[in-house]
C-alpha cells in the first residue's frame, strides 16, 4: 500500500445513504457486534447436534455437512476478495479463478510433488500467488472496461490450459491431484477432523472480511470508490488510476491464493475444474445476487450459492421434481440453469442483491404501516 | 512440404471458424458495446438445431440437399434465438454495459444448462454428408473436406459482409453507428434497430460455425461453444473490436499459429503461444489491429 503519498487525498464526507443508517430501535446499540456475534455463533456451530432436515443431510456436526459448510464459508470469502475488485472498484475480471487455482495448485503440488511442509508450501503459494496476479495485473491494467474482462479471461484460459494439458506431470491433468496427506499436521487429516478444517475456513472467511473492510475505509479505498465512479476525475485530482487498480488487483489475487491453500486442505485436493471459467462467472454471480460493494452481500451470496450448487443437485433428483413433466423436470435438475435463471431475474428485479433487500423490505412495510397519502 | 500445406489449410479451417465466431461478436461489441458471452449459446443452438434437423425434420437429412435445408434450418434457429435475446432481455438494458454482460454471462450459464438437460452432456455424433468425411489431395496434401467447407463458408460470409456494410444503406448505419453511436441517433436513425439487425447477423453467423464445427469435429455437446468463444474473444481483441477485417486478419494469425505450434511444438503450447500474441498486440498496439473503426 506504499502508493498512497500525500496524505491531503480529499476525502469525501462521511455520508452514509439513508437506507444504511440504522433506525432507532432496542437493538440499535448492539448493531455494531452483530458481525462478532455472527462469528462467535459460526464458531461454536459444531459442537450443536442439531438436526434440519431438508436443510443438510445429517446433524450439523456430522463430517459431511461440516465438510460443505467449510467450502461455502470459503467461497463466501473467495466472493468478498473478489467484490474488492468488482463492486468496490468496478473492474470487470473474468480471470479470478486462475489465482484461486494457483493457491489450490500449488499448495497441492508444492506438498505432494515437493513434499515440503505444509507451512512453507502455504507461504511460498500465496507468495506466489500475488506475485502472478501483479504480473498479469500489470500487462492487463494496460486495457480498460470490456477488453480488460476480455484479456483477463484469456490469462485465465491459459493457466487451465497449462493444468489441464499436464506440462511437465506436475498437475495430473484431467485427474486432479489427490492431496499427499502423510506431511500434513494431525488436526487437519482426516474425516473426525472435519471440524478444524471448518474452523480454518472460518478464519479465512473472517481474515477477507476484515482486509476488505479495512481496506475500503482507508484513504486507497476511497480512491478505489472514485475508480469505480469516474475513473477521468481520479486522473484529474492527480493520481495514477493504473497504480491503484494494481494495488487492488494484487491485494484481491493473493486473497483468492490464501482461499485455494484453504480450499485444497478441505476438499483433499485439486480438480482442473477449478481452473474454468465458469468458476470466474460463479464468483461473479455471487457478488451480484448477494450485492456488490456492501460489506456482507457478496459473503452472503457466495455463501448461498456454493450452499444451492451442493444441495439443488439433490433437490433435482428429489422425488417431487421427478413428479413433474419432463419438460420442468429436466431443466430443474441442472443446478446451473436455476442458479443461471434466478442470476438474471435478480439483475433485472433486484440490482442491489440480497443485501439491498432489508432496506426495501423496511420501506414496504413502512408504507404499509402508514398509508400513503392520496395522490 | 506436404506437412505444412496441410498444417497451412487445417490451420484456416480453424481461422474460418474463429472468423465465423468472432466477427459477429465484434460487430455487436463495435455498435452496442456489448460483450456477448451469450453467443457461444447461439453457436450450440445452431448445431443442435441442425443435428435436430437432419434426424427430424421432413426434406432434412445428413446428406445432399437435405443437410443444405438442415443447415438453413439450424442458422434460423440461431438467427431467431439471438434477436430473441437482443428484444427481450438486452434492449430493457441498453448503456448499461456491466447489466448487460451479467445477462448475457446469467444467459450462457443456464442456456447451456438448458441444452444439457435436454440433450445430455455426452457428445453426440453429427450427421454430415459422406463427401466431408473424405479428404482432397492440395499439393500432395490429403486435406479433410470439412475444414476445405468452413474455408469456403467463412469466405463467402466475409465477403457477403464485407459487401453489405459497403453498399447498403443498414451497412452505412452500422460502420457509422460503431464510429460515432450518438452522433448516428442525433441524425434521427433508430440504431436500435441496426442493434437487432446486428445480433442477428451475429446468430447466423454462430450458428453457421456451429453447424459447420459439428462437421468438422463430428460431434455436438452443449460445452462446444464455450472453448470456441474463448478464442473468439482473443481473435476479437487482436482484430479490434468493430472491425470485420480486422477479425478475419486476427483469426487468419490466431488459427496458424494455433496449427504450427501444436505440430511443432507440445500439443496445447500452440493455445498458449495464442494468448502470448494477445498480449504483445496489447502492449504494442491496445486497439488492436485495425483499432475501433468497421472497414469495409
Amino acid at each position: 500500500m506504499t502508493e498512497v503519498k500525500s496524505p491531503e487525498v480529499p476525502a469525501p464526507p462521511a455520508a452514509v445513504p439513508d437506507e444504511l443508517t440504522p433506525g432507532p430501535g432496542r437493538w440499535h446499540g448492539l448493531r455494531p457486534f452483530l458481525p462478532l456475534v455472527a462469528l462467535a455463533v459460526a464458531a461454536i456451530l459444531p459442537y450443536s447436534t442439531l438436526h434440519l432436515p431438508g436443510v443438510f443431510e445429517g446433524p450439523v456436526n456430522s463430517p459431511g455437512t461440516l465438510q460443505l459448510l467449510a467450502i461455502c464459508l470459503v467461497f463466501g470469502g473467495l466472493a468478498a476478495g473478489y467484490d474488492l475488485l468488482f463492486g468496490r472498484t468496478g473492474m470487470l475480471s473474468f480471470g479470478h479463478a486462475l489465482y484461486f487455482a494457483a493457491g489450490v495448485y500449488g499448495t497441492d503440488i508444492l506438498v505432494t510433488r515437493a513434499g515440503l511442509p505444509l507451512w512453507q508450501a502455504a507461504v511460498l503459494t500465496v507468495t506466489g500467488g500475488t506475485i502472478l496476479a501483479a504480473l498479469l495485473g500489470a500487462v492487463a491494467l494496460r486495457t480498460v472496461g470490456i477488453a480488460f474482462a476480455m484479456v483477463t479471461l484469456a490469462f485465465a484460459q491459459v493457466g487451465a490450459i497449462l493444468v489441464a494439458r499436464d506440462f511437465g506431470g506436475l498437475t495430473g491433468g484431467e485427474e486432479g491431484l489427490p492431496l499427499d496427506v502423510s506431511g500434513l499436521p494431525e488436526g487437519l487429516v482426516g474425516v473426525t477432523n472435519t471440524v478444524n478444517l471448518y474452523w480454518l475456513a472460518l478464519a479465512y472467511l473472517a481474515v477477507v472480511v476484515f482486509v476488505v473492510h479495512r481496506v475500503s475505509g482507508s484513504p486507497t479505498g476511497r480512491v478505489l470508490a472514485g475508480l469505480r465512479d469516474d475513473e477521468r476525475r481520479i486522473g484529474v485530482l492527480g493520481l495514477d488510476p493504473y497504480r491503484f487498480k494494481l494495488v487492488a488487483f494484487t491485494l484481491a489475487g493473493g486473497l483468492a491464493a490464501a482461499g485455494g491453500v484453504v480450499y485444497v486442505l478441505i476438499v483433499g485436493g485439486a480438480s482442473p475444474h477449478i481452473t474454468s471459467s465458469e468458476l470466474t462467472l460463479s464468483l461473479l454471480v455471487m457478488v451480484v445476487l448477494g450485492g456488490p460493494g456492501t460489506r456482507w452481500g457478496p459473503v452472503l451470496g457466495g455463501i448461498l450459492y456454493m450452499y444451492l450448487d451442493h444441495r439443488l443437485i439433490a433437490f433435482g433428483t428429489s422425488d417431487a421434481v421427478d413428479a413433474l413433466p419432463a419438460f420442468l423436470s429436466r431443466p430443474l435438475s441442472q443446478p446451473l440453469f436455476v442458479l443461471g435463471t434466478v442470476f438474471i431475474l435478480a439483475v433485472y428485479f433486484f440490482p442491489g442483491g440480497l443485501a439491498s433487500l432489508a432496506p426495501r423490505l423496511a420501506l414496504l412495510r413502512h408504507s404499509l404501516r402508514a398509508p400513503s397519502r392520496p395522490r | 512440404m506436404d506437412t505444412i500445406v496441410l498444417l497451412t489449410l487445417t490451420g484456416l479451417g480453424l481461422a474460418a471458424l474463429y472468423f465465423l465466431v468472432a466477427s459477429g461478436l465484434s460487430l455487436v461489441f463495435g455498435l452496442a458495446d456489448v460483450l456477448n458471452f451469450a453467443h457461444g449459446l447461439f453457436l450450440g443452438v445452431g448445431a443442435y438445431a441442425t443435428w435436430w434437423a437432419a434426424g427430424n425434420l421432413p426434406g432434412a437429412g445428413a446428406d445432399g440437399l437435405g443437410f443444405l435445408v438442415a443447415v438453413a434450418f439450424g442458422v434460423a434457429a440461431g438467427t431467431l434465438v439471438a434477436v430473441l435475446v437482443e428484444l427481450v432481455l438486452i434492449r430493457p438494458l441498453y448503456s448499461r454495459t456491466i447489466e448487460q454482460v451479467l445477462v448475457t454471462v446469467g444467459l450462457s450459464l443456464a442456456g447451456v444448462a438448458l441444452l444439457q438437460a435436454t440433450w445430455g452432456a455426452d457428445a453426440r455424433p453429427f450427421p454430415r454428408p459422406d463427401w466431408t468425411r473424405q479428404v482432397t489431395s492440395i499439393l500432395g496434401a490429403n486435406v479433410p473436406n470439412g475444414g476445405l467447407l468452413l474455408i469456403i463458408a467463412a469466405v463467402v460470409v466475409l465477403g457477403a459482409l464485407l459487401a453489405f456494410l459497403r453498399w447498403t444503406r443498414y451497412g452505412l448505419v452500422i460502420r457509422a453507428g460503431v464510429e460515432n453511436r450518438e452522433m448516428v441517433t442525433a441524425l434521427g436513425i433508430d440504431v436500435r434497430k441496426a442493434f437487432t439487425l446486428v445480433f442477428a447477423i451475429g446468430g447466423a453467423a454462430a450458428a453457421l460455425a456451429g453447424a459447420l464445427g459439428g462437421v468438422y469435429f463430428g460431434t455436438v455437446s452443449p460445452g462446444q461453444g464455450g472453448s470456441l468463444l474463448i478464442f473468439a474473444f482473443i481473435v476479437v481483441v487482436i482484430g479490434g473490436m468493430g472491425s470485420v477485417v480486422g477479425s478475419a486478419y486476427a483469426a487468419v494469425a490466431v488459427g496458424l499459429l494455433q496449427q504450427f505450434v501444436n505440430y511443432y511444438g507440445t500439443s496445447g503450447l500452440g493455445d498458449v503461444c495464442v494468448v502470448g500474441l494477445l498480449a504483445v498486440v496489447l502492449l504494442l498496439r491496445p486497439q488492436g489491429i485495425a483499432g475501433k473503426v468497421a472497414t469495409a
